[in-house]
């Protein structure tokens, strides 16, 4: 070793002072506002930092509201749930069909289609929302487009057909081009090898291609689906109070007054619901660069 | 050989009949169904945003239907365009702002984090990548509610909601794209080159400045026209964490009207956020084409995919 010990260690320390202040220190206000009180003039959050003198009151009754009394949070939390599950399906089936097709059968076009398939990571997320929001109105191109096979307009907007599919649009380039990575890299010779033993050729994609692009599978459906279920500005532009999902109770909590400790709750169930998925796709990852 | 008796042409015109049933056992055939899906979903996965941009255009008020061709919303009419309205038009400056800093804070941040980590393998370097990684992931809304939490409560006094807490908050969310991009082009590189630079008498320091660097400039390149790119379109992490009206950009403008009763003058907004990103993106991939044409290596797809 040529480089004193201290040498390498010194790069990471901005990038890990900075994360340490601006990334970990968050939380812990955010366990602080959750589990301190509120000015009872002014109706500002007064956080309490010594975690010996926290109060779980309010983060009790936020728990409560999801499964005792009125439950008025158990409504979003399933639409959430349901939700996911959904998009999160057809982003699987639609970006697999996809990223397959580009990946084995493309050919001339695969570059042009990649290119294509790239691109709205370079629009907005908000920009092809909202495109779609126009798309949707009562005199927009989509009944527009109804009225020439005779059907009468259809009020889309607040539907929950339109929030999935609204989901799907925005996060389904997240699920294809991981997708790409793992099937565009199964060896070609493998799929002939099942096809001289004799296998058809579903039998050779259930066999050789689908285990093969499992990873990229679990993986794609992680990353599409950790955003949404912090999602509220798809369902801002798409839905209405009877679509609103997780991500709209946050919302609506932190800019009320009185509301700080229950906006802190409700991240901190949120963290916990999404922790499991998340550290699973950080222990792949792992996995795939200490292989690489 | 085998891969020549294989090739694609070859089962087909040596299938028995053009029936379809022979068509359909030919495991080579063409996949017209999933050629249909494919061009189907990018149609529909690019056109309503072509709209989107032709509506910037339209004559009337409406966002929705067609009324004719003008440039009133780009800079025509006196006070609603987007080049007349000062709300508008002190966005679109916010936003650059935002996003010029955001990039020249995060990507040496990011570079310098990413280099470390390489070379420092250690329990309190796992840690830091732990974290880092977890910045990557974490749903958006989190960190901006978490971050306005902090903003407004322990560092009160120390940092006000607006452009100062707006950058803190973008950077925190993009740092973790240049650590995955350049740490992927350094394990690509590997150790030789520096080792020997070392061994022809550079210091450690000059052969990080003189051979590593230019080694990674087409990856900090790509990295910083993805953080400018993404701060751009951000709008969650920067609305949490918006002060007065004048400190929000662009997006959060077009939020906002999206959820009220938009003009044109949105689309036109939302159009000017759009060549903004691929003017950066544009700019980015003609610096790395330089780069690497000089240097005689090859573009590769692995090139493309750093964008």
């Amino acid at each position: 070793m040529r480089y004193p010990r201290w040498y390498w260690g010194s790069f990471t320390l901005p990038g890990s002072v900075w994360l340490a202040v601006f990334f970990v220190l968050p939380f812990y206000v955010v366990l602080s506002v959750a589990f301190g009180t509120v000015d009872p003039l002014f109706r500002l959050p007064l956080p309490v930092y010594q975690p010996w003198w926290w109060s779980f009151a309010t983060f009790q009754t936020t728990l409560e509201k999801f499964y005792a009394g009125d439950r008025i949070y158990f409504d979003p939390l399933l639409r959430t749930l349901m939700y996911v599950a959904a998009a999160s399906l057809i982003c699987l089936v639609l970006g697999y069909a996809v990223a397959y097709y580009t990946a084995r059968h493309a050919g001339r076009w695969k570059g042009l289609i990649l290119v294509l398939l790239i691109s709205p990571f370079w629009i907005s997320y908000l920009m092809r929302i909202y495109a779609w929001q126009s798309l949707l109105q009562p005199d927009g191109y989509i009944n527009d487009a109804g009225g020439l096979f005779g059907l009468s307009p259809v009020i889309w907007i607040g539907r929950p057909v339109t929030v999935v599919l609204g989901l799907v649009y925005g996060y389904i380039p997240f699920m294809i081009l991981p997708l790409f990575g793992f099937l565009d890299r199964i060896d070609q010779h493998l799929l002939e090898a099942g096809r001289d033993l004799g296998a058809g050729s579903f039998e050779t994609f259930r066999r050789v291609t689908l285990p093969l692009s499992k990873p990229g599978i679990l993986a794609g459906l992680v990353i599409v689906s950790l955003p949404m279920f912090g999602d509220y500005y798809t369902n801002n532009l798409l839905g209405s109070t009877s679509t609103s999902m997780y991500g709209n109770l946050i919302d609506s909590a932190v800019g009320q007054a009185g509301q700080g400790p229950e906006a802190g709750s409700l991240v901190l169930i949120l963290v916990a619901l999404v922790m499991i998925p998340m550290l699973y796709y950080l222990r792949s990852t792992r996995r795939t660069t200490e292989a690489a | 050989m085998s891969g020549t008796t294989l090739a694609p042409e070859r089962p087909v015109t040596a299938a028995p009949a053009r029936s379809t049933t022979g068509w359909l056992r030919n495991p080579w055939r063409k996949p017209r169904f999933l050629q249909a899906v494919t061009w189907g979903y990018l149609v529909w996965s690019i056109v309503p945003v072509v709209i989107a941009i032709a509506f910037s255009f339209n004559a009337g008020r409406s966002r929705s239907t067609w009324q004719g061709f003008s440039f009133r919303w780009w800079y025509e009419d006196a006070f609603d365009s987007v080049w007349n309205d000062p709300a508008l038009r002190s966005a679109m400056f916010q936003t650059l702002r935002l996003s010029l800093l955001t990039m020249l804070i995060a990507v040496p941040i990011g570079t310098a984090f990413a280099i470390g980590i390489d070379r420092w393998r250690g329990r309190p370097a796992t840690t830091a990548n732990f974290f880092m990684l977890f910045s990557f992931v974490i749903p958006e809304i989190i960190l901006g509610v978490s971050l306005f939490l902090l903003f407004s409560n322990l560092l009160q006094g120390a940092v006000r909601l607006g452009t100062t807490a707006q950058i803190i908050g973008l950077v925190t969310f993009q740092i973790s794209y240049p650590v995955i991009i350049v740490r992927a082009r350094l394990l690509s590189i590997g150790p030789e080159y520096e080792e020997s630079a070392m061994d022809l008498g550079a210091s450690p320091t000059q052969a990080l400045r003189r051979v590593l660097l230019p080694l990674l400039a087409p990856a900090i390149l790509a990295s910083s026209a993805l953080v400018f790119a993404d701060s751009v379109d951000n709008f969650v992490t920067v609305r949490y964490l918006s002060g007065p009206a004048s400190s929000e950009p662009l997006s959060v403008k077009i939020y906002s009207a999206a959820r009220s009763s938009p003009t044109p003058a949105v689309n036109a907004a939302a159009t000017v956020m759009l060549i903004t990103t691929l003017t950066a993106i544009a700019l980015a991939w003609f610096v790395y084409r330089r780069i690497t044409r000089s240097r005689g290596e090859v573009v590769s797809s692995a090139g493309l995919a750093d964008f």
